[in-house]
């Protein structure tokens, strides 16, 4: 099999491209997109390829390109609509929760919304209070949305064509510290499952349950510990909602112990939901306390050192798993 | 893994056979005449390794388990 | 009043050990209910008290050694009565009858007489009004309405209830040190310091090896006691049976069969006869209704053989009963002894009463509990007595042919060799069946060999037909 060795970025825009390609119902919606290349570069070049119909720059309003998006879906296409960053979501939440995902109950199963939305996450990169958001838990907390989240260059380059397989809507969590990760990826990938979560690494002793980002600062923390004696399965949710509940339990219910660390606030993140789901689950097979770990309880700072202080850590990671498995 | 599949016989040996231990007995030779156990014990055994792992044990799969290093490869197999 | 004696848990046992009291002075006792564990030379035992009364006197320490018939120990009855073994003790009252019809009847009349009854209204039954409170045997005895009594081991003060309540202490799993088995004060504070966390994973590796995890040192978090611990103290710990060192054990018990051995040689003049039964019908039934369930739920093919033996000795009952003051006293109901070999060397015998009455399930489930309560010596002592047949089933993996010694005083005793594919004639051809040799040992005083034939065919004729049995 032929691999390439792409930036997840690019496996973004190879992604994009494809879509943009296989299905002339496909097209992209966004600010910046076009003529500018996006602002995080991923649309670069796709606008000259394939012109201002089907990379169309939308003006500075998100709840009327949403809104948009959700029409042309309703009406047989198939949009991608990007809002830069989750922080602008907010504007277009009542599109997203009320409309989108919510119009198929109320058409009576008549109305589906094939729309798929994609957005930049994540702090760490010195955005400061109002652009360092990781709301993915909050959304993951909606019915008639599916949440996904690519952590992997893999998984960036394949999970858009399934997510526009879906006829219902799906919203893509794209972590912006993860825009310059490479990998080797297939020429011809296979289609990426959005059900299932991932074991990324295989381990005994505790379970390690985390996405986007914090994936790797997880995995990181699994080499460090691997030193200590401490053998640590990570798993990669790639779905938040619908989770993968039987890849977690079974992981839970064999190494007993659990840890779930998440970019975003502790407070009712996708850990607590996780969480919940073990003592209620597999509550017999717990042999310590769950861990949850996430960001301080604060308005993300944009002070370097503070910023770093806020967000979960490779030795945040390390000292929950020693306290509940060593 | 190897060291799995024997641990858990080890676990569930201590039921039909508590003074029995793994590393002093022949892991090729015939499973009940090493262990001395009968018909009864063997059944207890299967119920105990099913009930640890879920490797379901159909009756016909006995002729299988006829060593330790048998049944050891039998529930490896079964259990990934 | 009565006596609990040391008794005699097998033909040739002279004396025992006392282990340990399983009740405490002021309890209360039903007949059947276990009040001690006694060694014998074979294993130790779980005795029944055949008497209902309160404990009022405990006479024998633990550890020490009597002669069968020796009081251990003296059983009052709550009322003043003379027939200790008579299990309907007066202080078991029945609840009065309710007084029955509302109007007119509202008082309740004296017993055995009937009020007038206005024409048309039924008549009142009389009322029974409970039996006199019999005066109590003993201090600490409250005798109460009903089949409820209170026990002074029941009582908590308000402290206590108190107390247990604020520091998360159960007091219904407390063995109280106060007068009468009173749970105190100390003793829900000292519960309360020494109960142990642990985690629900701990908990339940606790269960299935056998681990008290209370009695761990905790390593997890918090000082918690979690799986790791659990398991290491399992594989620290000696195996469960509380029986004493095998070298002992095996010598008393060798010497206890080489009694029995030598009395039924010396006073049953045995016969023997042989038959080899196909029993390839029943090992296809087995299988077929095995491959659909669990390990927990199969059957054995020994299951399947006592009850066909039961329902043979039901039915030749020359075979079924014992040898008594030189006549055969034989009877329909079936107690088949089964013969259990332990891991340690020798042979336990346990009854499995109503034997004739069991389904092959059920004795399956009969089978299964018996030997593993065997193995671990935690056997009754109503157990070990009573068997009207047995059946010695070493055929499993061993021998062919299995040549018993009958146990005194019984009549009978069925073998059964290894099951396994021979070669036999059906229709004109020789082909491999699964089969057995099936023997018996019989006591030709009270019965012949055409008795003993009968009795092996029967077998034979129910095992052809296993969805029958």
């Amino acid at each position: 099999m032929t691999t390439e060795r792409l930036t997840y970025r690019e496996a973004l825009r190879a992604g994009l491209r494809d879509a943009l390609a296989d299905d002339e119902r496909v097209f992209l919606m966004g600010e910046d997109i076009g003529a500018y290349g996006g602002c995080f570069a991923v649309t670069l070049g796709l606008w000259e390829e394939f012109g201002p119909e089907r990379v169309r720059d939308s003006p500075l309003s998100e709840s009327a390109f949403v809104g948009a998006g959700i029409g042309a879906a309703l009406g047989g296409m198939r949009p991608v609509v990007e809002i830069m960053t989750v922080n602008f979501s907010l504007l277009a939440l009542d599109q997203i929760l009320n409309n989108a995902a919510t119009l198929l109950h109320m058409s009576g199963g008549q109305f589906n919304v094939p729309l798929v939305i994609r957005m930049t996450t994540g702090a760490g990169r010195q955005l400061a209070a109002q652009h360092s958001h990781s709301l993915e838990a909050w959304y993951a907390h909606l019915p008639g949305l599916r949440i996904i989240a690519p952590s992997t260059v893999t998984d960036a380059r394949t999970m858009l064509a399934s997510a526009l397989d879906d006829p219902d809507p799906v919203l893509i969590f794209e972590h912006g510290a993860l825009f310059g990760l490479t990998d080797d990826v297939p020429v011809e990938p296979e289609p990426a499952d959005l059900d299932h979560a991932a074991v990324r690494r295989a381990g005994d002793d505790v379970t390690v349950v985390s996405h986007g980002a914090t994936l790797h600062t997880a995995l990181a923390a699994a080499e460090q510990l691997a030193a200590d004696g401490v053998s640590t399965e990570v798993i990669d949710l790639r779905t938040l909602r619908p989770l993968d509940r039987p890849t977690i339990l079974a992981s839970v219910a064999r190494t007993g112990r659990l840890v779930v660390a998440e970019d975003g606030w502790r407070t009712g993140g996708i850990g607590a939901e996780i969480a919940a789901m073990a003592v209620d689950e597999a509550f017999w097979d717990l042999d310590a306390p769950v861990q949850r770990l996430g960001s301080a309880e604060v308005p993300i700072p944009y002070a370097a050192h503070l910023e770093q202080a806020a967000l979960v850590g490779v030795d945040d990671i390390v000292d929950a798993v020693k306290r509940v498995a060593t | 893994m190897a060291d799995d599949a024997m641990e858990l016989l080890r676990l569930a040996l201590r039921r039909v056979a508590p003074e029995v231990d793994l590393d002093d007995v022949d892991h090729d030779a015939d499973l009940l005449d090493e262990l001395d156990l009968d018909s009864m014990d063997f059944l207890t055994l299967v119920g105990e390794l099913h009930q640890r792992s879920g490797v379901e044990i159909p009756e016909a799969d006995y002729a299988q388990m006829g060593s330790v290093s048998a049944v050891v490869g039998y529930l490896q197999s079964r259990q990934g | 009043m009565g006596e609990f004696r040391m008794p005699s848990l097998g033909a040739d046992m002279d004396e025992g050990t006392l282990v340990e009291w399983r009740v405490s002075v002021g309890d209360h006792v039903d007949r059947g209910d276990i009040v001690a564990s006694v060694e014998t030379d074979k294993s130790v035992i779980d005795v029944e008290v055949f008497e209902t009364g309160t404990i009022q006197e405990l006479l024998v320490e633990p550890g020490t050694r009597v002669a069968v018939g020796t009081a251990l120990a003296r059983i009052g009855d709550a009322a003043a009565e003379d027939e200790p073994s008579e299990p309907d003790v007066p202080a078991h009252t029945e609840p009065p009858e309710p007084a029955a019809p509302p109007e007119p009847v509202t008082s309740t009349p004296p017993a055995g007489s009937t009020p007038d009854a206005a024409p048309g209204e039924p008549i009142a039954p009389p009322v029974t009004p409970p039996t006199e409170a019999p005066a109590p045997a003993h201090p600490h005895v409250v005798v109460g309405e009903g089949p409820v009594r209170r026990h002074a081991s029941l009582m908590r003060s308000p402290l206590v209830r108190h107390l247990a309540e604020q520091l998360h202490v159960d007091p219904d799993r407390l063995r109280g040190t106060g007068p009468g088995g009173r749970i105190t004060r100390h003793d829900v504070e000292h519960a309360a310091a020494t109960t142990r966390r642990a985690s629900p994973r701990a908990r339940r590796r606790g269960i299935e090896l056998g681990i008290d995890v209370d009695d761990l040192t905790g390593t997890g978090v918090d000082g918690a006691v979690c799986e790791r611990d659990v398991v290491a103290a399992a594989s620290a710990a000696e195996p469960a049976a509380p029986a004493p060192a095998p070298s002992q054990a095996a010598d008393g018990m060798r010497a206890a069969i080489a009694r029995t051995m030598e009395r039924s040689n010396r006073e049953i003049p045995h016969y023997h006869l042989s038959a080899t039964v196909d029993l390839n019908p029943l090992t296809e039934w087995l299988a077929e209704i095995n491959a659909e369930r669990p390990p927990a739920e199969r059957i054995l093919p020994a299951a399947a053989i006592m009850r066909a033996c039961a329902l043979a000795a039901a039915k030749v009952t020359d075979l079924n009963g014992e040898w008594r003051d030189g006549a055969a006293v034989t009877s329909k109901q079936v107690h088949l002894g089964v013969l259990v070999s332990l891991r340690s060397g020798g042979l336990i015998v346990p009854v499995i009463r109503d034997a004739h009455e069991r389904s092959v399930e059920e004795m399956m489930t009969a089978l299964t509990d018996v030997v593993e309560r065997s193995r671990r010596g935690s056997l009754r002592s109503s157990e070990l007595s009573g068997a009207t047949i047995t059946l010695s089933n070493l055929g499993d993996r061993g021998v062919d042919e299995v040549l018993g010694v009958i146990p005194p005083p019984q009549l009978a005793i069925v073998g059964v060799g290894k099951i396994a594919a021979r070669p036999m004639v059906v229709d004109g051809a020789v082909v491999a069946r699964d089969s057995a040799v099936f023997t018996l040992g019989a006591d030709h005083r009270a019965s012949d060999g055409r008795t003993g034939s009968r009795f092996l065919r029967q077998i034979e004729s129910l095992l052809a037909n296993p969805t029958r049995l």
